[in-house]
């Protein structure tokens, strides 16, 4: 895997921030690789691992355990709509369907990625303009219900905002 | 949508949250310089580091994460002078569902956790420091990433820190998505690169083995932001804010189904249940009542309105007596709210009202933990994805009579049977519902047994056939087809 020589001089910053074990750099280097390139894929993997000299399998089990990352492509946006308690009382599965009717992705929660709705694997509009995965608490509970597009954080949505966000990112 | 600017409400005592929705604040160093900020970590270095800790010690902080913790007490078990490197981990990893105050702390104010940070470093002989951030807050990441380079650039980080012979980095490090990342020993095996499975305690106390086996000290946010203000008030001082071993304050988190939910920071004890619902947040929605508080994060055990507590509280005379209370009388404490059987938790408060129906609450709160089961002890693993089953079933009107049974019994043997407080806080929800709320569960669970395989089958065909067709609504979408033929 060639990587282009400026990501390849963050990685290698990113280490130094770990002067006792490079191993800590694996999950800073694999949020990294996710930004860059949309998703974890195999070639990724295996050049983490190489580069802080583990087996591909240290990689891999955090690429499984850790909900944020994937290894499928997402959705030119990525939305995600917090499922828990506070935002599921105050609407957050009737957002989440909102946002799945918009985007022409089956709202069912089975088919909106996997088991519960949580996205493994993620669920791609057909355009590939939108994904939308259904995550536990995202620490706003006070302001339900509450999503992330790509890494902007949006409070209190209403459907007529959330549909408006939708256009915001196109 | 960003929030409107919200005034404090006056009975508040604005300490942590000075600077959160303060009109013209911004989050850059100049604007904290200007405002007197630092100063407490110059004071700081003109003290001895032991000092530093016994002025902890003395101000009675408990940590403000969620166990309590007293935080001198964890700091008094680090040695300035031992044989290994000592190491500062930051726990921002705010992921306990209604909690939302560190959010603010990181967003709007991150250079008082730096200066926490510092003066703890400088108290403990700490030359390196990890601030572990949830995955979900990238904009957190960033601007605490910036007021780092901010603070080396003024000197109080980096190599000889005021002019000190005291280096000191301290790195962002992200999390990425997982609940079990904030619990100590699991973050620090995340910070080590690896899957966030908690370690057993003893011997792994972090004090004493934590990252790379180098004694650690783990503080949540808040707790780190409170030691500027021991600094700045002293120990003695800060001990008079709030009641006798619940010094301080606190930022309590209110959401649900209350007409102006937020965060309010108060003393310690000074604020009631009630008071904090009807005064602070504008009480219960039009038309509804009080149900229940879930009030310290969703793992804390519920309290249903209505019901009589009893807590013990000094005469007088000095002598204890039992005092019968409501839900609305229990003061705001650590002690107080274990007295009644739950915990102060994260600080975290969830209110329902009198709409909601209890099954489906404790359902969705179930899915969260099935969900956050770091998977490493097999009563959690499991158990955690039972009663999630258990209660979708119930919730799609599937229950049968001995569900209420089955799933206390399943809760009773998780806690206490796993590594770490994660069994605790998954089986607590469910073991306080069914408590609290049995007549809820028995009204949703009528139906009969069902058998447990069609009859016609015997055991040699069960071998021979692939698959075995059970009892429908065993899973999945049979669930939703059992319900809609009832």
């Amino acid at each position: 895997m060639e990587l282009p020589p400026e990501f390849a001089a963050e990685i290698d910053e990113v280490i130094t921030h770990y002067p006792v074990s490079k191993r800590s750099a694996s999950l800073p280097l694999l949020h990294l690789f996710q930004e860059k390139f949309g998703f974890i894929s195999d070639e990724a993997i295996l050049w983490i691992a190489d580069k802080l000299e583990l087996q591909p399998i240290n990689i891999l089990e955090l690429v499984t355990f850790y909900p944020m990352f994937r290894r499928k492509p997402a959705g030119k946006h990525h939305i995600r709509v917090c499922r828990t308690l506070s935002c599921a009382m105050g609407g957050g599965y009737e957002l989440f369907e909102h946002f799945c009717r918009k985007t022409g992705i089956h709202p069912h929660l089975e088919h909106a990625g996997g088991v519960n709705g949580h996205g493994d694997p993620i669920s791609v509009s057909a355009d590939g303009k939108y994904s939308i995965e259904f995550v536990e608490c995202l620490a706003s509970c006070g302001t339900a219900p509450v999503c992330m597009i790509n890494d902007d954080f949006y409070e209190g949505v209403t459907h007529g905002e959330a549909s408006a966000l939708l256009e915001k990112y196109p | 949508m960003p929030s409107p600017l919200r005034q404090p409400h006056p009975r508040e005592t604005r300490m942590i949250f000075k600077n959160i929705d303060r009109p013209g604040w911004k989050n850059d160093i100049e604007t904290y310089l200007a405002d007197g900020g630092y100063e407490e970590m110059k004071k700081a270095f003109t003290m001895a580091p032991v000092d530093i800790v016994n002025e902890v010690k003395t101000s009675g902080l408990r940590g403000r994460g969620g166990a309590g913790f007293p935080c001198g007490m964890k700091w008094g078990f680090v040695k300035q002078d031992g044989p290994k490197p000592n190491y500062i981990i930051v726990n921002a990893d705010e992921s306990e569902p209604g909690t939302f105050k560190d959010r603010y702390i990181l967003h709007q104010d991150p250079h008082q956790l730096l200066e926490g940070v510092i003066i703890s470093a400088w108290a403990l002989n700490v030359h390196l420091a990890y601030i572990y951030i949830r995955g979900e807050f990238p904009d957190a990441a960033r601007i605490m990433e910036r007021s780092i380079a901010e603070a080396k650039a003024k000197g109080f980080v980096g190599k000889n820190v005021l002019g000190k012979n005291f280096d000191l980095d301290i790195y962002v490090h992200r999390g990425a998505g997982a609940y079990i990342c904030g619990e100590e020993t699991g973050l620090i095996e995340s910070l080590e690169g690896k899957r966030a499975y908690p370690r057993i305690k003893p011997p792994y106390f972090p004090a004493v083995l934590g990252l790379y086996q180098c004694p650690t000290i783990v503080n949540n946010v808040e707790t780190l932001c409170h030691i500027k203000h021991i600094i700045r008030m002293g120990g003695a001082e800060y001990a008079k804010l709030g009641r006798p071993n619940n010094t301080g304050t606190r930022i309590v988190c209110v959401s649900g189904d209350v007409v102006s939910p937020g965060y309010f920071e108060i003393e310690l004890g000074a604020v009631t249940f009630g008071e904090l619902i009807n005064d602070f947040c504008g009480g219960m929605k039009p038309g509804r009542k009080l149900k229940a508080v879930i009030p310290g994060g969703s793992s804390a055990k519920v309290l249903r309105a209505g019901e009589a507590y009893k807590i013990k509280e000094k005469a007088g005379d000095g002598t204890m007596v039992e005092k019968q209370i409501g839900l609305d009388d229990i003061p705001l404490d650590f002690d107080s709210l274990a007295a009644v059987g739950s915990m102060a938790g994260s600080g975290g408060i969830i209110v329902m009202d009198d709409s909601r129906d209890m099954v489906w609450v404790l359902n969705n709160i179930n899915s969260f933990y099935a969900h956050e089961s770091c998977g490493q002890c097999t009563p959690c693993r499991e158990g955690s994805l039972w009663m999630k089953k258990i209660t979708d079933r119930i919730v799609a009107g599937g229950g049968v009579e001995r569900d209420p049974a089955v799933l206390k019994s399943v809760a009773d043997n998780i806690a206490g049977k796993t590594i770490c407080a994660f069994g605790e806080a998954c089986s607590w929800p469910t073991q306080s519902f069914l408590a609290k709320f049995p007549e809820e569960f028995q009204a949703k669970s009528k139906k009969p047994l069902p058998p447990p395989m069609p009859p016609e089958y015997v055991a040699e065909e069960v071998v021979e056939h692939e698959t075995v067709q059970t009892v429908q609504g065993a899973r999945g979408a049979g669930i939703m087809a059992a319900a809609a033929g009832r």
